[in-house]
């Protein structure tokens, strides 16, 4: 157990200074000739877990990926969620087109340590699953819109398939395959150096898909809230809360709301590094999992 | 915890659904001139004469929009821009645009923002890089960053008649 821990700390160490190695490069291109076809650093959001723009948990309108010369963008990124009983690691990427239209995917595996063999698992059996999301943006823009109330807002929808259908289906999971549809709600309010999203999310995920879809308690799509707050330190750093409200379909688990506090590195528009502690609460049999976030997102 | 869901639900759809009923209202005569070609620039507000003086003042502005130009000429995306141009008429005209909006005693006697750029194809990317641009020689100035961003919520929906070219 203590031998996991310091490989997973390394781990997490290693892809920490990856980052910065390749930020200080980023950094030193950028501020040599200052070229850039230009952003306002971090107010088009990060990575998510689910590969859409917008905070570490939840998407946000903006459409990821704008501002190059071309008006097409992509990045790509890598995400490592450590709690006490339990790892998940998440890579993907986005395109986005003419501040409009973003598509994402992203490949989640969800490792259950030593969970699994207290299942009859296997130590270390994993559960994978990949999103391919689709964002349009409606109408507003989150960053010019300083003279009015009108946030910008998107639409988008995440379409899942889970690799365990059969494990799912045992532990009361109607489905190893859901979509996920949002409307989110984002809003810079410049003066006070302030970003607020909200996105109301239609689901019928459990554990976001890593559980499968549906369950024996509750089957249907439901409403779910999550939120944003960033405020802006200066161009290149953020720090903020994030909410993700979650339904609770699985007699054979509880599943609870997530909670986390970030900050955020963009040192250039190439990159930025998001460090979090994240409260994700019980996961199948192991209550209170709480720790690290860490993501690295390189623009293109 | 699900009973909480068809009120949240309801909370936000009834922002969401009256986002377009504010933005409606907002359509006063005062904002809907900004948008307008006959309004030449934001208008002067009171509240932001704490940030004029954060900006060293009228002298402070002049010496801002010097680094400022040189950042637009040394930026091959903004460069084209400003290369056969009046460039101390654009600054003057520049320093009195934002002298105004920090409630400073100026007055704001160029074209509306509309006019001025009519014709020149800015795109999104070009505005940002602008914005960046005007970041930085901020910064170097060491005004500080919650006044630079309190100036931006001025300028930002400029972008609106600045930006013309998808």
């Amino acid at each position: 157990m203590r031998r996991k821990k310091t490989v997973r700390a390394v781990l997490l160490g290693l892809l920490m200074v990856t980052g910065g190695l390749v930020s200080i490069q980023a950094m030193a291109q950028d501020s040599g000739s200052d070229v850039s076809g230009g952003k306002l650093l971090l107010t088009g959001g990060v990575s998510s877990i689910s590969g859409a723009a917008g905070g570490g948990l939840t998407p946000w309108a903006v459409i990821g990926g704008y501002d190059t010369a071309s008006q097409i963008g992509a990045n790509a990124f890598c995400t490592i969620v450590s709690v006490q009983d339990y790892r998940l690691n998440d890579c993907g990427a986005l395109f986005g087109a003419f501040n409009r239209v973003e598509v994402s995917f992203a490949h989640q595996s969800f490792n259950t340590e030593g969970v699994g063999a207290a299942l009859g698992l296997g130590r270390g059996f994993t559960i994978n699953q990949n999103v391919v999301g689709l964002k349009v943006r409606l109408f507003g823009d989150a960053i010019l819109d300083q003279n009015s109330w009108l946030p910008e807002v998107s639409v988008g929808i995440q379409h899942k398939q889970n690799d365990q259908p059969g494990l799912l289906q045992a532990i009361g999971a109607k489905s190893a395959i859901g979509n996920d549809y949002y409307i989110s709600a984002t809003k810079l309010f410049l003066s006070q150096s302030l970003l607020v999203d909200a996105t109301l999310r239609f689901t019928k995920a459990n554990q976001i898909g890593i559980l499968g879809f549906g369950g024996d308690k509750h089957n249907g799509y439901q409403a779910e809230l999550e939120g944003s707050v960033a405020y802006l330190l200066n161009r290149h750093l953020a720090i903020g809360a994030e909410y993700r409200q979650k339904p609770d379909n699985l007699n054979i688990a509880q599943e609870n709301d997530w909670y986390d506090a970030f900050v955020a590195w963009a040192p250039s528009k190439h990159i930025s590094l998001t460090l979090a502690y994240a409260d994700l609460g019980n996961i199948v049999i192991k209550n209170h999992q709480h720790g690290v976030y860490a993501s690295v997102q390189v623009g293109f | 915890m699900n009973r909480k869901f068809p009120v949240l639900a309801a909370l936000i759809v009834a922002c969401l659904a009256t986002a377009p009923l504010a933005l409606a209202q907002n359509a006063t005569p005062a904002s809907s001139a900004m948008s307008q070609d006959g309004y030449p620039s934001a208008p002067r507000d009171p509240s932001l004469k704490p940030v004029f003086a954060e900006f060293g003042g009228k002298a402070g502005l002049v010496s801002l929009m010097n680094t400022f130009m040189d950042n637009l000429m040394a930026d091959p995306v903004t460069h084209p821009f400003f290369a056969n141009v009046d460039r101390d008429h654009i600054k003057m005209e520049l320093v009195d645009q934002f002298c105004v909006i920090l409630d400073g005693p100026c007055t704001y006697t160029g074209q509306s923002m509309t006019s001025v750029h009519k014709g020149m194809g800015v795109t999104r990317a070009d505005f940002n890089a602008l914005v960046v641009d005007l970041q930085k020689a901020m910064s170097a100035h060491h005004i500080p960053f919650r006044a630079q961003n309190k100036l931006l919520a001025k300028l930002a929906p400029m972008g609106h008649q600045i930006i013309t070219k998808p």
